[in-house]
C-alpha cells in the first residue's frame, strides 16, 4: 500500500516538482499515472523508491515510513517493489535468463530459489522460448516483457513502470499493458505512469492526473480526465 | 552487515570475472604492486644483511689497544680496570709482548725472517671487544685518553661503511615503503574505479532491484583482493630468484667476503607474510575508497 500525505517537493534550485500531493493506493489496485512532462510523476517515482526525500508531508510505501527510514532499510523497501523504465535498462551482455538471475543473486536468492523462480516468470510474460538470447536479439515490445519479468522475478508486492510502452509501437504497447493488466490480476498492485491516452482509455481502471506538481484528478472508472498536447 | 555464505562464491567468481573484464588495468595494477613490494623488499633485505653483518663484527672484531713501551708488565696489566670502566666495553683481554711473539711467530713460521725476533720490539696490548660497533668512534677517542695506551688500532672505516649502508638502505625502505604504497593504492583505487564506471548500469540495476551496499561491494574488494595477493605471490618468488643470484655473485667475490649473507629460506615466512599482508591491504583498501563513492545511488 502506498500513503502520501500533504506531500511537498522542491529540489536544491528552488523548483517546487510536488505541492500537497495526496494519494493512496491500496493493495490489489491497478492505478495510471498521467500528466505532461514536467508534472512531477517521475518524482512521484523517485519518492517511492528512496532515491529522494520529500520536503514536506508523510509518505508510506508497502509499510515502510519513508519520512525516517534508515539507509540500511532502503534495500529491503526496494524489494518491494519492482520498478520498469522506457528505456528497459537490460543489461546488454547477459542473455534474458541471466538478466533474470543478476537480479534474484543481487537479493541473495540462492541457485535452488533461481532454478525454481526464474523459468516460472519468464513464462508468464510469454519468454519461455527465449531464454537464451541476449537484449539486442529481441525486438523492443520482447526487451520490456524481460524488464517486466526481472521487476517481478524477486516477487515485489507492487510494479512501478515508468513510461513501459513509450518506445513501443500501438501493438506491442497493448500487449506490456495486457500483460501489466494479467499480473494485476494475479495480485500485484501495479501503477504505469504513462502518456498515451489511447492505451488508458482502453482499460477501464483508476486514473491519477497530476499538472505542476498538484493531482488534478483521481477516477476510478479508466476515464483519462487529463488532455495533454502531447499526446 | 548481513551475509549469506553461499554468496562468497559468487563474489569471488565476480571478482575474477571484473579482473579479466579489465584485463589491460588489472596487468598494471599487479606489476606496479610486483615493482613496489620488490623494491620494497630488496632495500629492506638489504638492511637486514647490513644489521646481520653488524652484528657478526660486534661479535668478531676487536679494537687493539697498544701499551706504552715504557710500562712494565705489572704497570700494563693494571691497565685492564681503567678499559673495562670505558662505557662500550664489552671486554678486554691482556696480551702481554712475549705471547704476542710466540702469536707472531706462529703466524709466520713458513717464513724463516720473522723466526726468533726478540719480544722487545712488539708492545703489550689489549684486545677489546665492543658492545655496540657503531660508537667504536667515541669508544676509540675514550680509550686514546687512558694514561699509559699509546695507540689504538680499529677498522673504523670499515665498520662506517656498514653502518652507513644500513642506515641508508634502512632510510630508503622507509621512505620507499610509504612512497610506493601510496602509488600502488592509488593505482588499484584506479582499477576499481575503471570497473565501477564501466559496470555502472549493473551497480544502477543492483541498487534498484535491492541489492545492499555490502553486496554490490563484495565482488570489487575480491577483485583488489586477488588481485593484490597474486601481485605479493608473484613478487615473492622473483624476490627469491633476485636473491639468490645475488647472493651466488656475493659468495664468488673475495673482495665482498666482508658481508653476512643470510640465507632467503631463513627470511622466506617473514617475507611471504609481509608481502601477502601488504598485497592484501592494498588491494582491499584501494577497492574499498573507491566503491565508496559509487554506492551514493
Amino acid at each position: 500500500m502506498v500513503r502520501l500525505i500533504g506531500v511537498h517537493k522542491s529540489y536544491e534550485n528552488g523548483a517546487r516538482a510536488l505541492v500537497d500531493v495526496n494519494l493512496r493506493i491500496d493493495d490489489g489496485e491497478f492505478v495510471f499515472l498521467v500528466g505532461p512532462s514536467g508534472s512531477g510523476k517521475s518524482t512521484i517515482i523517485k519518492l517511492l523508491t528512496a532515491e529522494i526525500a520529500p520536503t514536506e508531508g508523510r509518505l508510506m510505501v508497502n509499510g515502510y515510513n519513508l519520512n525516517n527510514i534508515h539507509m540500511s532499510q532502503i534495500p529491503y523497501l526496494r524489494r518491494t517493489l519492482g520498478v520498469v523504465f522506457q528505456d528497459f535498462r537490460l543489461i546488454d551482455k547477459k542473455t534474458v535468463y541471466d538478466n533474470m538471475t543478476f537480479a534474484m543473486r543481487a537479493v541473495g536468492a540462492t541457485t535452488g530459489e533461481i532454478k525454481k523462480r526464474v523459468p516460472y516468470v519468464l513464462e508468464l510474460v510469454g519468454l519461455d522460448k527465449k531464454t537464451r538470447r541476449l537484449p539486442h536479439e529481441l525486438s523492443g515490445g520482447e526487451q520490456q516483457r524481460v524488464a517486466i519479468a526481472r521487476a517481478l522475478v524477486n516477487n515485489p508486492s507492487m510494479i512501478v513502470a515508468d513510461e513501459p510502452t513509450g518506445n513501443l509501437d500501438p501493438a506491442r504497447s497493448l500487449e506490456i499493458m495486457l500483460l501489466l493488466e494479467r499480473i494485476n490480476a494475479l495480485g500485484t498492485t501495479v501503477l504505469v505512469v504513462t502518456h498515451e491516452k489511447g492505451l488508458v482509455n482502453r482499460f477501464s481502471k483508476r486514473v491519477v492526473a497530476i499538472e505542476s506538481g498538484r493531482i488534478v484528478s483521481d477516477g476510478m472508472d479508466g476515464y483519462y480526465g487529463y488532455e495533454d498536447e502531447e499526446v | 552487515m548481513k551475509m549469506k555464505k553461499y554468496n562468497f562464491g559468487y563474489f569471488f567468481k565476480e571478482g575474477i570475472r571484473g579482473i579479466f573484464l579489465h584485463g589491460l588495468m588489472s596487468s598494471a595494477a599487479v606489476c606496479s604492486i610486483v615493482a613496489c613490494l620488490l623494491i620494497m623488499g630488496s632495500f629492506t633485505l638489504v638492511a637486514v644483511n647490513m644489521n646481520a653483518t653488524l652484528s657478526k663484527m660486534e661479535q668478531e672484531n676487536e679494537i687493539i689497544a697498544y701499551v706504552d713501551e715504557s710500562l712494565t708488565l705489572d704497570q700494563a696489566k693494571t691497565l685492564e680496570a681503567n678499559l673495562k670502566a670505558v662505557p662500550n666495553v664489552l671486554s678486554c683481554t691482556f696480551v702481554s709482548r712475549d705471547d704476542a711473539m710466540k702469536d707472531f711467530a706462529a703466524e709466520k713460521q713458513e717464513n724463516s725472517l720473522f723466526q726468533n725476533l726478540p719480544s722487545k720490539i712488539l708492545r703489550h696490548r689489549y684486545h677489546i671487544r665492543m658492545k655496540n660497533i657503531e660508537q667504536m668512534n667515541a669508544t676509540v677517542s675514550q680509550i686514546k685518553q687512558i694514561k699509559g695506551i699509546s695507540s689504538v688500532s680499529a677498522l673504523l672505516d670499515i665498520s662506517k661503511g656498514f653502518i652507513t649502508v644500513r642506515n641508508i638502505a634502512g632510510g630508503v625502505a622507509v621512505i620507499l615503503i610509504v612512497v610506493l604504497l601510496v602509488i600502488s593504492v592509488f593505482i588499484i583505487s584506479n582499477t576499481t574505479r575503471m570497473a565501477t564506471f564501466s559496470r555502472r548500469e549493473e551497480i544502477a540495476i543492483m541498487k534498484m532491484v535491492g541489492a545492499t551496499n555490502w553486496f554490490i561491494r563484495w565482488p570489487f574488494i575480491y577483485e583488489g583482493l586477488i588481485l593484490g595477493v597474486f601481485a605479493a605471490i608473484v613478487a615473492f618468488f622473483l624476490q627469491w630468484g633476485i636473491y639468490d643470484a645475488i647472493v651466488a655473485a656475493i659468495s664468488r667475490s673475495d673482495t665482498m667476503s666482508l658481508f653476512v649473507v643470510l640465507p632467503f629460506q631463513h627470511m622466506a615466512l617473514s617475507v611471504v607474510e609481509i608481502f601477502i599482508a601488504t598485497g592484501f591491504l592494498v588491494g582491499v583498501g584501494g577497492s574499498m575508497m573507491t566503491i565508496r563513492k559509487f554506492l551514493r545511488v
